[in-house]
């Protein structure tokens, strides 16, 4: 990758959303002290509001465009920047729909362009602003040879299942970029973070449950399901030698720890896989404190799993 | 076997006769058992329309039934009964009264979209599974789901100040469903959590507690998404033929709930 384009993502809009503010405040936290570790600059984005995560969309598919397309135009209108990161997998699916729908579907663009005017907002066309998961955002801006030179201590040992979940690969129509050739991510067998954690020293298993859904979008409202879905996958990842489950989602990774605890209440299933944001794993690798990732604000508690490993 | 097949051989609609002679063959034993010969005539023609009229369902029509759909289904590998592809299948041919023996799991789509993933014709089944769980709504067939209870709540949140907060979210939803905050599973989770002290993700939780976080500059914004709310449930009505809600003031005061 040339120096330019590298140097174009270490400065990026950054758009949190909802579940950081709240349950996700370890992926927040992490993710802004492994950019401040690496030197990347985070400017958050002036006003945002919820991108309508997995739920607006059943009342309206255009609401749901509309209030990503928000985003995106005070990222490329209010602050003039070309590049917004989002970390949930939520805002990032969300976003780049509301992107590939306002090009490629007129009457989305229309009527997102009809609400927005009469909200008194200047709008937003399509390929103002580029959106990266935080995934991609280290991956580019940062890279593997790099963060395997800055590394200290690292996680080697440590065994990792990678879990991607649902919104960071389907549906592959508004994700033009991926599954472009060896450097680009993969919708089928995504490898962004195990190619991360990798090179921050991680032993990552194989594991056949990189894209399984966690039922995250009925979490609450159908929780024997979800219950059932997410046991299939700490069993999984179990299964394939795994201590560690990465996430790179909030919602992924409270529905883990979530069914984790209601897994062993209701159906008398325990699980021992420790369950951890890839920005907490990568943010100890380079030498951050524990507190630091905020690992204590994880409900999964690995801090006596790290020490033994001596990764903290 | 033939999709279509699959209502013609349930347990109601075979005979089985201990003894039976046919014609002066005698065809007891394992011949003895037939398919109810059976007409239907109760074709909704207009099924297919109604459906592509919702969000969601407008690409139903593409569907060429190679199960796909069914085949990479996250919820048909729980429960066999979940069958995407069965359900186009009913409605692209109007058989409405098949599709409503289902009516009561078809809720349970996840969205984790593998079905769109591995559609070669972009028939998006995900968007036909909503769209046909709000025509069972829409048409009284079926009370509000909890998913939908939970979509409802979640986005008069963020139409009313731009964002959510969990706290009021998970509240609301039990509230609206007869649930107790007392789950034991909830308990757990909070006795695990506090077991570091993570002080300052608390602080930040019970200060949106006490006052909600909203996106400033919002109101025009929230006056403009219940307006369009507002006239795409009176459109989507007068699609399925139904009547104007009578309610109207209920709907307004909460913004999005229809019926």
């Amino acid at each position: 990758m040339s120096e330019t384009k590298a140097e174009k993502y270490r400065r990026v809009a950054y758009y949190p959303g909802c579940a950081l503010e709240g349950t996700g405040h370890a992926y927040n936290r992490s993710t802004r002290q492994l950019g401040k570790a690496l030197g990347l600059d985070l400017r958050e984005v002036p006003d945002w509001n919820c991108c309508g995560a997995m739920e607006a969309k059943n009342i309206d598919p255009k609401v749901q465009t509309y209030l990503s397309a928000r985003i995106l135009s005070l990222t490329a209108n209010r602050m003039g920047m070309d590049v917004v990161m989002a970390p949930c997998n939520g805002c990032y699916h969300n976003l780049k729909k509301a992107e590939y729908d306002l090009a490629h579907d007129a009457d989305s663009a229309e009527v997102v362009g009809r609400l927005a005017r009469k909200a008194g907002e200047p709008g937003y066309r399509p390929g103002q602003v580029e959106t990266l998961h935080a995934l991609e955002w280290i991956k580019r801006a940062i890279g593997e040879e790099e963060l395997r030179r800055r590394v200290r201590g690292g996680l080697k040992g440590l065994k990792v299942a990678n879990y991607y979940g649902c919104m960071y690969t389907r549906p592959r129509h508004i994700f033009p970029e991926k599954d472009q050739g060896p450097h680009s991510e993969s919708t089928s067998k995504p490898h962004f973070m195990d190619d991360l954690l990798a090179a921050a020293g991680a032993d990552n298993v194989d594991f056949p449950l990189k894209t399984a859904c966690c039922g995250g979008a009925h979490t609450l409202s159908d929780s024997d399901i979800s219950t059932r879905l997410v046991l299939n996958i700490l069993q999984a990842a179990e299964a394939a030698g795994a201590e560690v489950i990465a996430t790179e989602c909030p919602t992924c990774h409270s529905g883990l720890e979530m069914h984790q605890v209601r897994a062993e209440k209701r159906l008398g299933k325990r699980t021992h896989v420790k369950i951890i944001y890839f920005t907490q794993l990568l943010g100890l690798a380079l030498g951050l404190s524990p507190r630091q990732v905020g690992l204590h604000e994880n409900v999964s508690d690995a801090f006596s799993l790290l020490a033994s490993k001596g990764v903290t | 076997m033939p999709i279509h097949e699959q209502s013609l051989i349930r347990p109601e609609n075979l005979r089985t006769r201990e003894n039976l002679v046919l014609d002066g063959v005698d065809v007891s034993g394992h011949w003895s058992t037939f398919i109810e010969a059976r007409t239907v005539t109760d074709y909704n023609e207009r099924l297919q329309e109604e459906i592509a009229s919702l969000p969601g369902g407008e690409h139903i029509h593409r569907c060429w039934q190679c199960g796909s759909c069914t085949n990479a289904c996250t919820v048909n590998a729980v429960n066999p009964e979940f069958n995407p592809r069965f359900w186009i299948y009913l409605v692209r041919v109007g058989m409405e009264a098949e599709l409503l023996r289902d009516k009561d799991i078809i809720w349970q789509c996840v969205s984790c979209n593998k079905c769109t993933y591995a559609c070669p014709r972009d028939v998006f089944p995900e968007g036909v599974m909503k769209a046909l769980g709000h025509w069972l709504e829409l048409k009284g067939h079926t009370p509000k789901s909890p998913s939908m209870v939970f979509d409802e709540v979640f986005t008069e949140q963020v139409m009313e100040r731009g964002r959510i907060e969990e706290g009021r979210l998970i509240e609301q939803f039990f509230k609206r469903t007869g649930q107790g905050l007392k789950q034991d599973w909830l308990i757990e989770m909070a006795r695990r959590l506090l077991r570091h002290l993570p002080l300052a993700m608390l602080t930040r939780m019970g200060l949106s507690r006490l006052k909600a976080p909203r996106t400033s500059g919002w109101a025009r914004s929230r006056a403009v998404l219940k307006e369009y709310v507002h006239e795409q449930h009176a459109r989507q009505r007068s699609e399925l033929g139904l009547a104007e809600l009578v309610d109207t003031a209920r709907r307004d005061a909460a913004g999005i709930s229809h019926g």
